[in-house]
């Protein structure tokens, strides 16, 4: 593995860290992944570092193609080519295991042995990541006997207390995926992720195709299992809006690279990046007096060529000529009590101005003028 | 039923476009099952408003929109259009009526054809709709301006991969739009696409509905986005209009438990010491559980449809189901026990509708 010192503005190492005095459970640092084609490299993921503490539960932020799967997947070595782990070292300390080890040197059988009994993950499309021809109790005695030695009276038993676990019904055990809703189908791959009790769960997108009811008491199972059975989750969304009310701390990437991280509670009151802003802005809200909403306006730069400096520039409405020679070191907020919380904006704090806009595309109104 | 005196809260921007009399939909699935997916549902479009039809998958609301793009046919019930009762009994009726109403679908990725390139997506529904006579490639042109596709040059020789979700999009929008509709229904047209530009499209959206004073039903699962992009709310729940109101009163005080429950399950950022986050489920409200059991068969579809989840619930309940009862000039709500679910919208236990048969 080379390291790119010349593209390599690592943060502070301090600065990603969980709270203080306990060591996270995963030590994501200095990752870069790439995707070679034919036209050069597309630099997915570029540099990041992200820890994720014990019980923690961590969220990724961003639009598609700002890199927040790839991280995940690349980290735990879920990528296949022409996705190219480049930099970096992913540190994992489970309790169950001996000593650290880094997961991106790990032989296979150790990898084996990490996946699904340290590092389970719940994929977005539940109806794509069950197999439609197995019903629910041998899609779940699967993943115990892939990964848990245990007689087969045992594994049924287990298979039977998982879906206890998740809430629904043993009846469902012969249910084929098909015969399930959308909600049942994502708490059984919740009930799979748990199936040999690991200390980390990814979860990608679970609730994304649900209904926000559903959602919302898929979520809350989650963080009912969660403190439980003491987990850590890195959660990967879109929806800020649910990972302000879910997740202890947020991680919003841009471009393959992170633009801030701080408390749910920082990004929610005192949010500093522009494009953490814009992604804020992005929401109707339900409650509350109604709100301009403008969006994020355009679209992400080519990773391929990714622009010299900080690569929002071309859709912030803050942007300056300095913005050019941003190099993308994510530093404490200057304004903020919390020093953890960190942007890779030097300009903009969460109090500054939004700038007059420029009157050119008029995709930048308010929604509508409503109530006039 | 109280229905009828209902002042939509859309009717304010414009004249009558579209009614929807009572439609019905049933489904047959197995033998002599049916599935009731639109029950009784009625409602207007007005030319230059919004209305939104709000509810969970499985509620009906697609199948509605279908019935009124004329692609399924309806069990019962009427739809008329600028007054006049929609008969589709030829091809040509039917051509006809679709240059009238137009469906925008949720998915751009299949909504369009892989193997033909934007020109011809476009090409095609103005020739037909406007005749042969139409000058074709000045049309299609302006048609991607008005969707802010531009320039035109760049993208008429595109295929649909080669663009992105958004644009696929406004090539769904502007394909809609060259059939010169009155009236556009769009099927969760921005659930598909990233969060970062859904803004822009319902600006988009927002601004054709006021340039051609397009009467619009907007379908979806987000009341949150209805609540800023739509004049009038339907709320859908298996298959009925269950709550129907100006889209902001009904989102800031929702009379209907299961608008309630919506309303309560959408993300809360101002809430940071939710439910969520303490790990313990809320009280007092209806859950998730239970859900869409009544849509299984026809046999659980005695009483008000929401009684399983409701936590109102009572002997009335499980018995007949509710009509749609007027709260005010423009709302309405299906429920039983509104002076308890809702007491600071309706004063006094007033039943406007009397159960009359059984």
């Amino acid at each position: 593995m080379s390291a790119d010192p010349a593209a390599g503005p690592a943060a502070g190492s301090s600065l990603a860290d969980p709270a203080p005095g306990s060591s996270p459970v995963l030590d994501i640092r200095d990752l870069s992944v790439v995707y070679r084609t034919p036209g050069g490299d597309v630099r997915a993921v570029d540099h990041v570092n992200l820890a994720l503490g014990v019980g923690e539960v961590v969220g990724l932020a961003g639009e598609s193609g700002s890199g927040k799967s790839t991280l995940a997947y690349g980290a735990t070595r879920l990528l296949r080519a022409p996705a190219l782990v480049t930099n970096g070292s992913v540190i994992y300390r489970g309790r169950r295991v001996t000593r650290p080890a880094d997961i991106l040197k790990m032989r296979p059988d150790e990898l084996r042995r990490l996946r699904w009994r340290e590092i389970a993950i719940v994929f977005q499309s539940a109806m794509n990541a069950l197999n439609p021809v197995l019903n629910v109790r041998d899609q779940l005695l699967d993943a115990i006997h892939a990964h848990l030695k245990m007689p087969r009276d045992e594994a049924r038993e287990r298979a039977a207390s998982l879906l206890d676990l998740v809430g629904i019904p043993r009846s469902r055990l012969r249910s084929y995926p098909h015969e399930l809703s959308g909600g049942m189908r994502q708490r059984v791959m919740i009930a799979m992720a748990l199936a040999a009790e690991p200390e980390i769960i990814i979860m990608d997108e679970p609730t994304t195709a649900l209904d926000v009811v559903v959602q919302r008491d898929i979520l809350a199972q989650i963080v009912e299992l969660k403190d439980r059975l003491g987990f850590s989750i890195l959660f990967i969304t879109h929806d800020l809006s649910l990972l302000l009310e879910l997740t202890d701390r947020i991680a919003v990437m841009y471009a393959g690279q992170f633009v801030e991280i701080a408390t749910s509670d920082e990004i929610h009151r005192e949010s500093s990046h522009p494009y953490t802003k814009g992604l804020l802005n992005s929401f109707p809200s339900l409650r509350g007096p109604r709100r301009e909403l403008v969006g994020i306006p355009g679209s992400p730069p080519d990773l391929r060529n990714p622009p010299p400096g900080c690569p929002f520039v071309p859709r912030c409405v803050y942007a300056r000529p300095e913005c050019q020679d941003v190099d993308m070191r994510l530093l404490p907020v200057a304004t903020s009590p919390d020093p953890d919380h960190v942007t890779a904006c030097p300009f903009v704090l969460p109090d500054t101005p939004v700038p007059p806009p420029v009157p050119s595309a008029a995709s930048g109104r308010p929604a509508r003028e409503l109530g006039t | 039923m109280s229905e009828q005196t209902l002042t939509s809260a859309a009717a304010a921007r414009g004249p009558l476009a579209m009614e929807a009399i009572s439609l019905s939909k049933d489904f047959r699935i197995g033998r002599g099952h049916a599935l009731h997916a639109v029950r009784n549902v009625s409602f207007n479009l007005y030319r230059g408003a919004v209305v939104a039809l709000v509810g969970e998958s499985g509620s009906g609301k697609s199948t509605a929109a279908r019935l009124l793009a004329g692609q399924e046919r309806l069990t019962s019930g009427t739809i008329r259009l600028d007054g006049k009762q929609v008969e589709v009994a030829s091809r040509g009726d039917f051509r006809r009526y679709k240059s009238e109403v137009q469906l925008v679908f949720q998915d751009p990725f299949s909504s369009l054809n892989p193997i033909h390139t934007v020109r011809y997506h476009l090409e095609r529904p103005v020739k037909l709709h406007q005749g042969q006579d139409a000058k074709v490639g000045q049309e299609v042109v302006s048609l991607m301006e008005q969707v802010r596709l531009t320039p035109a040059k760049q993208f008429l020789a595109k295929y649909p991969h080669e663009l992105s979700g958004g644009q696929r999009q406004r090539v769904s929008f502007a394909r809609a739009l060259a059939a010169r509709p009155s009236v556009l229904l769009a099927d969760e047209p921005v659930s598909m696409l990233d969060v970062s530009i859904r803004l822009e499209m319902l600006n988009l959206l927002d601004d054709l509905r006021r340039r051609f004073s397009l009467a619009m039903l907007y379908i979806t699962h987000d009341i949150a986005s209805a609540r800023y992009f739509a004049d009038e709310i339907l709320v859908m729940y298996a298959g009925e209009i269950v709550e129907r109101g100006p889209a902001e009163e009904l989102t800031q005080a929702p009379a209907h438990p299961y608008t309630q429950l919506l309303v309560a399950s959408a993300p809360d950022p101002d809430n940071l010491g939710s439910a969520l986050r303490g790990g313990s489920r809320r009280q007092g409200l209806a859950t998730a559980s239970g859900r869409l059991q009544n849509l299984d068969g026809s046999a659980a579809t005695q009483g008000c449809p929401f009684n399983p989840r409701c936590p109102f619930a009572d002997d009335l309940c499980r018995r007949e189901d509710p009509a749609l009862t007027q709260v005010s000039d423009t709302r309405g709500a299906a429920c039983w026990h509104l002076d308890v679910a809702a007491p600071e919208l309706v004063s006094g236990p007033r039943r406007d509708s009397d159960p009359t048969t059984t």
